[in-house]
């Protein structure tokens, strides 16, 4: 493909608008000097007495109008199915809203305590976790949250598991005992409907409005009818906590005013001591040190950990050594793909010095041998490879019977490293001898005989003639190589075994088995700017529209 | 390249300790398979010594001497090694019958330059033999498939009946198995539904694209060309992850729709960059002249740019289909059960259930790529000749 930059003055093809007017501006300012016809100073006119210079402007932002409406479609298309999933993806590595979003009440309240005092929260902290606690594990949000945790500190998955079992059975129905005890009215749900529609009330009970609030949205995500479902014991709870607060004050409600006044005799209920029942870690401040630090709705914690760094509530420091396994994974494909890259210019350069140099008729039969396995599906190939490297496959079964290799002593080719770059380095060859070809082939065969008649030895003649000129052509292969090894996912996979693994296997072991999106989607982050840094290299290179294909 | 130097017979002294070195090699891998890789080689280099000698001094007549060294290897390895000794005398005896009167005539020289020295003749030479090797590396995988889909026991390598050309060895059981088999079924069906409809839609908004891109003037013609060609560079399993989670958004992930759609955006850079490389040759006057004539857009496009530009948008259309049709990591994340493709059923056939119907299926892709192969090759020469870009 050659050169398709909207070049301003383009005249080999045929005229266009813009053509014009460039021809229109020198016109016009030949005529300011000497314009027979034409009045001096006035402008030149097209035939509809427009003055030319606007309506060719108007011509060519038609055309640019016109281009833009052909290229639309695709662009919102391709914004719309793969931008919209990278953005995404990309969102997903920072985002860290099920923290703030599972327990809002617990996260404000533990905004004011003071993480390094080694000491567990104060009580409001345990009653506001009592309430979101509550409500999370009605909506089975409870065990998500646990497991995200978990990924900070293990051992939270079955905290919260546990405790989301316990938490409905609280010795918090005291205060409901009290208050019904109080005024039998209180156990009626249409009751509290009516109660909460009021502002007043509402005012003069904060904490109990807010949770009647969540309360009501989710039994109406359920299709309950609030009025029909019992009051549980957390409203109860927050009931006699806003109470004990306010007093009640501010409202018209003699119902709540009364109950108000007579708080000050009810029995309470510790709910530290509760959750402490439930699971001891619980009053352990380390705990709440971890939900505190991940409690912001953006977390840096993923890419952190995609970095063998942990986020803790000390700042932010290096894993322990036996956990680190990503930088290392990073590193083996970085030098994996090096190696592959490496491997595909030494088999791929003679192959394409000897297609671009042979009679074409010759070198278009050979080129079939290249071309066939590009076109060959991606999983023949490996499974071919699987086929020939296993131990029982035919490269050891050909070395046996030459007796290369003791039947017993079979060599161990695939599931591992060797493997892996072995059929990488086949599946990808193509990938570098086509470019290599085409820069080949404009390379005059000339300059490497006039370097040679000038005294120049064969090594000299090739080394400082000809292989500054296919240069290019090695750049753009070994760009275009290396970005496809780096995210390559399949043939590791299938050959790779442990050691020959990519980080792409990782990313999809985290997505589809261990579950932790963040940690895939921040480890593909990682590769996508690594991807990103070399596709531009590879356009300022090669140029993307320059890329060819067969 | 008609012959660059006369050639001449050359010395006895030059031409059999040649190919008596290469008779020792060839004795080496037969000696060592026997047991005694040494007695191989000097056997070798003695029986080739004295044949090249024979041959070349006693007799001056090469054609019948050419064919009676082919039986007698032929004969030879016969009676050693059974069929498969067939096969390797007559590979044997025809390459060193050539080979011999190529040195002895001096016919090796006969295409180079004449300045040339001994040592760069060596070197030329040797240099084709290491091209060989890498492009039989580019092949042979392929290669080997094919025979190892036709074994009749359930393994992954040459069974003795094989290699013995025992009919007995093969059988046409992986087919039938494949073509009876309800999972092979299901996935092919999947992959048929699939990628046409990934395709269609592809090259539908591709070739618009490509048509607008190639105007004269386009704003943020960089920009959105990277975008557009940005499925190719982005790894699939970036991609994957990403629709993943996107399409698990919208309701998309696990449906029909959501695999056609992904696939679709994988296919689209492969339109634009073949579409847009054939519009280049295209002679933009050719749709002023038809406007002139007072067609309007659509008929221009129909009736004068499509006809012209058919080839790019085939081959752009093919490379959409080999795409789709050959695409396992996006699939696996954003399908389900329900759209288990071809690929995706080789997939786990590899990594789970060991099972060689993989080696059939892989075989009938082959076939179906070569097609393919020849069909894009013939649409470019095609467009070629239309552009005169080239006179074959």
């Amino acid at each position: 493909m050659s050169e398709l930059k909207g070049s301003g003055q383009q005249t080999s093809d045929a005229p266009t608008p813009e053509d014009a007017f460039h021809e229109a501006a020198t016109l016009a300012s030949r005529e300011q000097t000497h314009a027979p016809g034409a009045t001096p100073d006035g402008p030149v006119l097209a035939a509809d007495g427009t003055p030319l210079k606007r309506s060719l402007n108007r011509a060519l932002r038609m055309q640019k109008i016109r281009a833009l409406g052909l290229i639309a479609p695709l662009l919102i298309f391709v914004l719309l199915t793969f931008i919209a999933p990278i953005a995404d993806m990309l969102f997903r590595s920072v985002e860290n809203q099920i923290v703030a979003e599972t327990l809002p009440e617990t996260v404000e309240v533990l905004a004011d305590w003071d993480s390094d005092s080694g000491e567990p929260p104060s009580e409001a902290v345990y009653q506001a976790f009592y309430v979101d606690m509550f409500l999370a594990q009605e909506q089975k949000l409870h065990t998500r949250l646990g497991s995200r945790l978990n990924y900070e500190q293990t051992g939270m998955s079955s905290m919260f598991r546990k405790s989301g079992r316990r938490v409905g059975k609280f010795d918090t129905d005291t205060y409901t005992d009290q208050f019904t005890a109080l005024d039998p009215s209180w156990e009626d749900p249409a009751s509290w409907v009516a109660m909460m529609d009021n502002k007043a009330n509402r005012a003069a009970l904060p904490f109990t409005a807010r949770s009647w609030d969540r309360w009501v949205a989710y039994l109406e995500s359920e299709g309950d009818d609030p009025a029909k479902e019992d009051i549980e014991d957390f409203l109860f709870t927050t009931l006699y906590l806003d109470l004990v607060e306010t007093g009640g004050s501010g409202t018209a409600d003699a119902r709540i005013t009364s109950a108000g006044a007579a708080t000050g005799d009810f029995e309470t209920v510790s709910l530290t001591e509760q959750f402490a029942d439930a699971d001891k870690d619980w009053v352990d401040p380390e705990i709440w040190r971890v939900i505190k630090a991940f409690a912001p709705k953006y977390t840096s914690g993923y890419f952190l950990n995609a970095v063998d760094m942990q986020k803790t509530p000390d700042g932010i420091e290096a894993r322990p050594e036996n956990q680190q396994i990503y930088l290392m994974l990073f590193k083996r494909t970085m030098f994996m793909s090096l190696v592959i890259t490496f491997s595909c210019i030494l088999l791929g350069y003679p192959v394409a010095w000897i297609l671009a140099n042979l009679p074409s008729r010759t070198a278009n039969l050979l080129m079939i041998l290249v071309l066939l396995p590009f076109w060959t599906s991606l999983l023949v190939r490996t499974s071919a490879w699987k086929v020939m490297l296993q131990q029982q496959g035919v490269i050891n079964d050909t070395l046996v019977w030459l007796g290369l290799v003791a039947d017993d002593a079979r060599l161990v080719m695939i599931n591992n490293q060797f493997g892996t770059i072995v059929a990488m380095t086949h599946i990808l060859l193509p990938f570098m001898i086509l470019p290599l070809y085409s820069v080949m082939q404009t390379i005059p065969p000339t300059y490497l005989r006039a370097a040679k008649s000038l005294g120049a030895t064969n090594w000299t003649a090739f080394w400082r003639v000809y292989f500054p000129q296919s240069v290019p052509g090695i750049g753009a292969g070994s760009v275009l190589v290396f970005i496809l090894a780096i995210g390559y996912y399949i043939t590791p996979e299938i050959v790779g075994g442990n050691t020959g693994t990519f980080i792409s296997n990782r990313i999809a072991y985290h997505i589809s088995s261990s579950l932790n999106w963040g940690l895939g989607a921040a480890l593909g982050s990682i590769l996508l700017a690594v991807v990103m840094l070399l596709y531009w290299v590879y356009d300022k290179i090669v140029g993307i529209d320059n890329v060819k294909l067969g | 390249m008609a012959a660059l130097t006369p050639i001449s017979r050359k010395p006895v002294s030059f031409y059999v300790p040649v190919v008596a070195v290469a008779g020792a090699i060839a004795g080496l891998f037969i000696g060592t398979a026997q047991g005694s890789g040494l007695l191989g080689a000097v056997a070798g280099a003695a029986v080739l010594a004295i044949l090249a000698f024979a041959m070349t001094q006693f007799v001056d007549n090469e054609k019948p001497m050419r064919w009676a060294l082919l039986a007698l290897f032929v004969l030879g390895g016969g009676l050693l090694g059974g069929p498969a000794g067939l096969v390797l005398g007559l590979g044997f005896g025809w390459f060193f019958g050539w080979f011999i009167y190529w040195l002895y005539e001096g016919r090796y020289r006969a295409k180079l330059v004449p300045y040339l020295t001994p040592m760069q003749v060596l070197w030329h030479y040797a240099f084709r033999v290491i091209c060989g090797a890498i492009l039989v590396f580019l092949i042979t995988p392929i290669l080997v498939v094919m025979p190892l889909s036709f074994n009749a026991e359930d393994f992954f390598t040459f069974t003795p009946e094989m290699l013995r050309f025992d009919p007995a060895g093969y059988s046409l059981k992986h087919y039938r198995d494949f073509f009876t088999n309800d999972d092979w079924q299901n996935a092919l069906r999947n992959s048929v539904m699939i990628a046409p409809v990934a395709t269609l839609l592809s090259v539908s908004f591709g070739t618009l694209a490509a048509i607008g891109l190639s105007a004269e003037h386009v704003p943020f013609r960089r920009a959105i060309m990277a975008i557009l060609i940005s499925p190719m560079i982005v790894p699939l399993i970036i991609s994957a992850a990403g629709m993943y989670f996107f399409y698990s958004r919208i309701g998309l992930q696990g449906t029909y729709f959501g695999v056609v759609l992904a696939h679709a955006a994988l296919g689209i850079p492969f339109v634009i960059i073949t579409v847009t490389a054939t519009l280049v040759g295209f002679d933009r006057s050719l749709t002023r002249a038809s406007a002139n004539m007072g067609a309007d857009p659509v008929t221009t496009f129909f009736k004068v740019q499509m006809p012209l530009i058919l080839p790019g948008v085939i081959s752009g259309g093919l490379f959409a289909f080999i795409t789709s049709f050959d695409e396992v990591v996006v699939v696996l994340f954003v399908g389900s059960a329900g759209q288990k493709t071809l690929p995706w059923q080789m997939f786990t056939g590899l990594r789970e259930q060991i099972s060689p119907t993989i080696l059939a299926v892989a075989t009938i892709l082959v076939v179906i790529s070569i097609g393919l192969l020849t069909t894009v090759e013939m649409l470019r020469r095609r467009s070629e000749r239309l552009r005169g870009m080239s006179p074959g």
